[in-house]
């Protein structure tokens, strides 16, 4: 009975741990589909999860900092865009200077407008949601009855993904501009402005990814609160074999091995050492990676910029 | 000029385009007549494949009209050409390999349901009511990567149709078949002039073209030479519009006087880059002083026979023997260093390094090597020298060795390499489609050169996609077929009929009687 309740009170920590992996996971799904690799991810999420606060400590309403958190994730990845799309720079070094940026912009605003290093004072956070017809319902009713809605966001989004990748037209053209950008071109798909879009969307949901750590597990912004979960993501998305469903079990196995470490250590449970708990995940990634669980096959064009021209 | 009751459907008149550096359409004019198949030919960079991505929208002209129908058009977009009415089969397809037919077919004008959502179901359909309406068969659930390569054309035609094309560019169509799948092709397109539809045929081919087109321009260097009624023409003035000067179609060779065995292959087996088996138990040889071409579709196994004779791929089982001497899987300095040369079939992959000079390419396999090192230290003035010999001996048109071998054209890159290998004295040829998108006059050239070593006394292994080729160089042909060589025959006496069955597995020829081969 009590192993039950352990495992009650470690998935229910898994969700919302797993919840800012699941919704930068879908970001990266998106920007990959679409041929750009988004390595970026995590300083989009650490620039979300500041603005989130921003601006839920200056209007005083934890929703309001929710969207602005979001959408400072999609500037920042138009920025992206602009630098792989429009001038075809390489991807991966456009990606590691927007976490550069991240981690800087985000101390250096954190010490010009709240006057402080290390961390904000807290903010209003956003309040859990309950769901009452799950109260009864056991083992999902521990996990789903009250939490924090980017958990409740993050599964219909994953469903919504799902849905706009494999069931829309819409779908098919990110598809064929990651896999094939010039047969998408010459049946007048627009390359650039899929990819703007995907690109923009992946760091509107890696932004609300992490929001959810500022405002949904904490109620204010810490200095490199982001933690490398924006490379977790994406080795989220690798392991998901790049499809949205894949990448949020990949991203909850990941918050599994966090949440059993966080709620053995609550439990005094110590028969293995928390170390290697935490270490869990990244084992796992980079055995995903190696390709030791299934092999994994990006979309054919990830990662190339798309020029028209190839030779006279 | 076109008969008098011909209606031009498209006319491109002046139209010029430059690249840096290169004019790549320099005012060309071009007809192309309803219900007609006009071949556009012209050597590698003559200018074809722009002057068709000019009609396409994917470039834009810098000067000249085009008209459609006779009325002035602005195409500055794929889009805009599709709704004029002009498809295009590019030369690489434009598919999506894990895509299934029906999406292919439809990406771009997807039907969709409640507004939002794709109508796999009624794509579906679209895909049947159109392959029936032009008796292309297809399955539209197939995945284009499980499908063969003339299937994928099919694909491509179809997916110009579903769009309304009236006009079709087919750019190099033929380049990836095999002679029956060429005949299809060829079916195909007088059905479709018959329903009414314009095609403009890009080869480099000469017979296709006076196989199956009704007129012929032919651009040289980004300029129209000029265009002929095909009934009017022949090979061998094709071939001079396109060169500019009278080239020999088939280079003269005497018989072969073959020596001693140079090259044994004993029962190979090799696996491709995703472990799957691609050569399956290959036993043959090559004697001294012989062409033994191996002909073959794409991707039966040739690219990994040649990896594993040159060492850059280690073979899963059986022997590889040089001159009596075991060089199963060793590396490729030491295949080399046995009197092995190699023209590979990627030149700009494995033959090149296109951003070193072409003298710095020229000395890839003996850098370390007196003269041109000592005591660790290269020797430029011999390396330079020396690379101004084999550009002079060969003919390579470059400013000079110390141009970037990126600079130069497919052709005169191909001359660097053949230089490079036959320099190096060797006593096996291993070469590799040599003459892969070279223009006739080129391919004029290698075909000397290598009928040359062969008269020295090497030993030549020739693989080629190009039946002509392989039909006029070789002295025995072993045909390929997933793996195996289904058969070893004599080029005099084997009909191209024959040979495109065998390459299509469809028949076996006489077995190889290598020693301790296996036997069928």
């Amino acid at each position: 009975m009590e192993f039950l309740y352990f495992m009650a009170d470690a998935l229910a920590t898994t969700v919302s741990l797993a919840a800012p992996l699941i919704l930068t996971a879908m970001g990266g799904v998106f920007s990959e589909r679409s041929g750009v690799v988004n390595i970026g991810l995590e300083g989009m999420m650490l620039i979300g999860s500041f603005m989130g606060v921003l601006f839920s400590h200056l209007t005083g309403n934890a929703w309001f900092g929710f969207w602005m958190g979001a959408l400072s994730g999609a500037v920042v990845a138009a920025l992206h865009g602009w630098v792989c799309i429009r001038h075809r720079a390489n991807q991966t070094v456009s990606g590691v200077a927007i976490n550069i940026l991240g981690a800087a912009l985000t101390g250096y605003l954190l010490r010009a407008i709240f006057h402080r290093a290390g961390q904000t004072e807290p903010v209003p956070g956003l309040a859990s949601w309950t769901i009452p017809f799950l109260k009864d319902v056991p083992l999902l009713g521990d996990i789903f009855y009250r939490n924090m809605p980017p958990v409740y966001i993050a599964f219909i989004v994953v469903i919504v993904a799902q849905i706009v990748i494999f069931k829309t037209p819409l779908g098919l053209r990110i598809r064929a501009c990651g896999e094939h950008p010039e047969a998408a071109d010459t049946v007048g798909v627009n390359v650039s402005g899929i990819r703007y879009l995907c690109v923009m969307l992946s760091g509107f949901l890696a932004g609300m990814g992490g929001v959810t750590l500022s405002l949904g597990q904490l109620s204010l912004f810490r200095e490199g609160m982001s933690a490398g979960k924006g490379f977790i993501a994406l080795a989220a998305v690798i392991f998901g074999r790049w499809t949205p469903v894949g990448a949020m079990w990949a991203s909850l196995l990941f918050g599994l091995a966090d949440g059993l470490q966080l709620t053995a250590q609550n439990w005094g449970f110590t028969a293995i050492p928390r170390e290697f708990l935490i270490m869990t995940p990244y084992i796992v990634t980079m055995a995903a990676l190696a390709g030791i669980i299934g092999r994994s096959v990006p979309p054919a064009a990830s990662g190339k910029p798309y020029v028209r021209r190839d030779g006279a | 000029m076109g008969k008098p009751q011909s209606v031009p459907v498209l006319e491109m008149r002046g139209i010029t385009k430059q690249f840096p550096g290169v004019l790549a359409n320099d005012h060309v004019d071009f007809r192309l007549n309803k219900g007609g198949i006009h071949a556009l030919l012209g050597e590698n960079g003559a200018g074809k494949t722009t002057l068709m991505k000019i009609l396409y929208g994917l470039y834009q002209a810098d000067e000249g009209t085009v008209l459609v129908d006779g009325k002035d058009v602005s195409i500055q977009e794929p889009n805009d050409a599709i709704s004029l009415g002009i498809g295009m089969v590019h030369q690489h397809f434009m598919l999506i390999p894990p895509f299934t037919v029906a999406e292919n077919l439809v990406l771009g004008a997807e039907p969709r349901k409640h507004g939002i959502f794709m109508d796999m179901e009624s794509a579906i359909a679209k895909a049947n009511e159109i392959s029936e309406a032009y008796g292309l068969a297809i399955d539209p659930h197939a995945k284009v990567m499980d499908i063969s390569v003339g299937m994928q054309q099919r694909v491509e035609i179809l997916k110009a149709l579903l769009r309304g094309a009236e006009i079709l560019v087919l750019d190099e169509p033929t380049a990836v078949l095999t002679p029956q799948e060429v005949v299809e092709l060829f079916e195909i397109m007088r059905n479709l002039t018959e329903q009414g539809k314009s095609i403009i045929f890009i080869s480099h081919k000469l017979k296709e073209v006076l196989d199956i087109s009704d007129h012929v321009t032919v651009l040289r260097r980004g300029k129209s030479i000029g265009t002929v009624a095909t009934p009017e023409t022949s090979q061998q003035e094709l071939a001079r519009m396109m060169v500019g000067r009278d080239v020999e179609l088939v280079v003269e060779k005497g018989p072969a006087s073959p020596d001693e065995s140079i090259l044994d292959v004993d029962a190979l087996h090799v696996l491709d880059h995703r472990q799957l088996p691609a050569v399956r138990g290959v036993s043959f040889s090559v004697r001294a002083g012989e062409i033994l071409g191996i002909a073959g579709v794409d991707g039966n196994g040739q690219s990994e026979l040649v990896e594993a004779i040159t060492g850059m791929r280690r073979p899963a089982s059986g022997r590889v023997m040089i001159n009596g001497c075991d060089v199963t899987g060793v590396p490729p300095r030491q295949v080399f260093e046995s009197g092995v040369v190699h023209i590979p079939s990627d030149r700009q992959r494995h033959g090149l390094i296109l951003d070193f000079t072409v003298a710095e390419n020229m000395i890839l396999q003996t850098y370390y090597k007196a003269p041109f090192s000592r005591r660790g230290e290269l020797d430029w003035e011999t390396i330079h020298t020396e690379a101004r010999r084999l550009i002079e001996q060969f003919d390579v048109r470059t400013p000079s060795e110390k141009v970037a071998a990126g600079s130069l054209s497919g052709g005169n890159q191909q001359k660097v390499i053949v230089a490079r290998e036959l320099s190096r004295e060797p006593e096996l040829i291993v070469a590799a489609q040599p003459t892969r998108g070279l223009d006739v006059g080129a391919i004029e050239f290698v075909h000397r050169k290598l009928i040359e070593a062969r008269d020295d006394g090497k030993a030549v292994l020739l693989v080629s996609l190009e039946l002509d080729e392989i039909m006029a160089l070789a002295d025995r042909i072993a045909v390929i077929y997933e793996g195996e060589i289904v058969g070893i025959v004599d080029p005099d006496t084997v009909t191209e009929e024959e040979l495109g069955l065998m390459m299509a597995g469809a028949m076996r020829g006489p077995q190889p009687k290598a020693a301790g081969g296996e036997s069928r």
